[in-house]
């Protein structure tokens, strides 16, 4: 059994671990309350956005010419997947969910025998990649640097993926992302954001009939490399809102369970200081009786 | 108000203004400034750099924008734009910074046509800015 100045020194231990795990949870909140402000704040933009296009590109007639960001290229061989995870570590299974969505998709590509490309936004996602996909990674970007998820570093994804797609280098691309539900659930997300899917056409919007200034197919070719970057900032947003709901959690989980740590080791304390206190009395009055 | 209509502007972090009876609004579209009124027909366009003037009764208000994409639909114009900031209350630092930066890109040599078309549109509306 371990001696009483052990115990007390595991209760302060712990009661320390416990302290740092609560401020974290504290800090997580605050930064949920941001960031989900601002994923609630960017979600009219890509919403528009999308409606925009979408009302594009059920006008364009001519669908062999439409731009290749559009119909993809033609062919379904290489497989691009932007992963996005987290900076930090110590939010729950944040960064593991989004990692197993990842795998099982990148598994369902190889055995269709297609060709698969990574690139890893964020660094806990290179971390738990790097092991069994370390070849198929070809980019990994990270912004520890930026506080908060702004748009300027999610159109430099944006760039880095049309650039790849414009030398042919792949066909489709997928991202993968956690979509902020709540506090408690995070969903990880597959979106396919090359070639664009539009078969979720609203039968009524498709019926305006729009003028155009320009023409559509230079319209659609300026619109659907921005309309790349505003994905990634929504999925940066979520992300962002996400990771701190799930560290918040954690964190919540943690020093909860710290506390019950404290109580059981300091009724273990109790008891053997208790325990000391009656040996020592038996021993004296036991020699005081053998006098 | 039977002559007015919805407005609203986005970017990508937050609505960034959103008026529901406007008179007028004048947009530098792509191809020329473009003035939209109440039961304009259904339009979608490009903005290139410059200022959106929003009328609203005897009110004007201006707006910078350096790029988007305009829908009028329903008597409801939406804008969306990734720079937009207000001309009365803009710091005249961050101005000269961007205009200083725009200076910039279009003195590199590997600028497309297009592309130095709108710098040069931008810097000429930020230099009027500037003046004022």
């Amino acid at each position: 059994m371990a001696s009483l100045d052990d115990l007390k020194k595991r209760i302060s231990s712990v009661k320390s671990t416990q302290k740092i795990t609560k401020a974290m949870k504290m800090v997580a909140a605050s930064k949920l309350r941001r960031a989900q402000e601002s994923a609630e704040k960017g979600r009219p933009y890509s919403d528009k956005m999308n409606n925009i296009i979408l009302n594009l590109s059920s006008s364009v007639t001519d669908k062999e010419n439409s731009p290749k960001l559009l119909i993809g290229s033609g062919e379904d061989k290489v497989h691009l997947c932007v992963v996005m995870t987290s900076d930090r570590g110590l939010c729950g299974g944040f960064n593991t969910n989004i990692i197993k969505k990842a795998k099982s998709f990148f598994q369902k590509i190889s055995k269709n025998g297609k060709t698969l490309k990574i690139i890893t936004v964020g660094s806990k996602g290179y971390d738990q990649l790097k092991r069994s996909f370390k070849d198929n990674i070809i980019e990994k970007i990270s912004f520890k640097d930026s506080k908060y998820a702004n748009y300027f570093d999610a159109d430099k994804v944006g760039k880095i993926i049309i650039d790849k797609f414009e030398k042919n280098e792949f066909d489709v691309c997928t991202i993968f992302y956690n979509q902020f539900k709540n506090v408690i659930t995070q969903v990880p997300q597959e979106q396919q954001i090359i070639p664009l899917k539009t078969n979720n056409i609203d039968k009524n919007s498709s019926e305006d009939n729009y003028e155009f200034e320009p023409e559509e197919d230079e319209i659609l070719n300026n619109l659907l490399p921005k309309n790349i970057s505003t994905q990634i900032f929504r999925a940066m947003l979520e992300n962002s809102a996400s990771e701190q709901g799930s560290r918040m959690s954690a964190m919540d989980n943690a020093t909860r369970n710290a506390g019950e740590m404290v109580d059981k080791l300091t009724i273990q304390y109790n008891r053997s200081r208790q325990a000391a206190i009656t040996k020592e009395l038996i021993e004296i009055i036991s020699g005081a009786e053998s006098l | 108000m039977s002559e007015s209509f919805k407005l609203e502007i986005v970017n990508p972090e937050s609505s960034f203004l959103s008026k529901d009876s406007v008179s007028e609004v004048v947009v530098p579209a792509f191809e020329g400034e473009m003035g939209i009124l109440k039961n304009h027909v259904s339009i979608i366009s490009f903005l290139k750099p410059g200022i959106v003037r929003v009328f609203e009764g005897s009110n004007e208000e201006n707006y910078y924008v350096d790029d988007g994409i305009l829908e009028f639909k329903n008597n409801c114009l939406s804008i969306l734009t990734s720079n937009i900031f207000d001309v009365k209350k803009v710091d005249k630092n961050v101005l000269k910074d961007t205009l200083s930066k725009a200076e910039q890109d279009s003195q590199k040599n590997d600028v497309s046509d297009q592309k130095k078309y709108l710098l040069d549109q931008k810097i000429e509306v930020l230099r009027s800015l500037n003046l004022n």
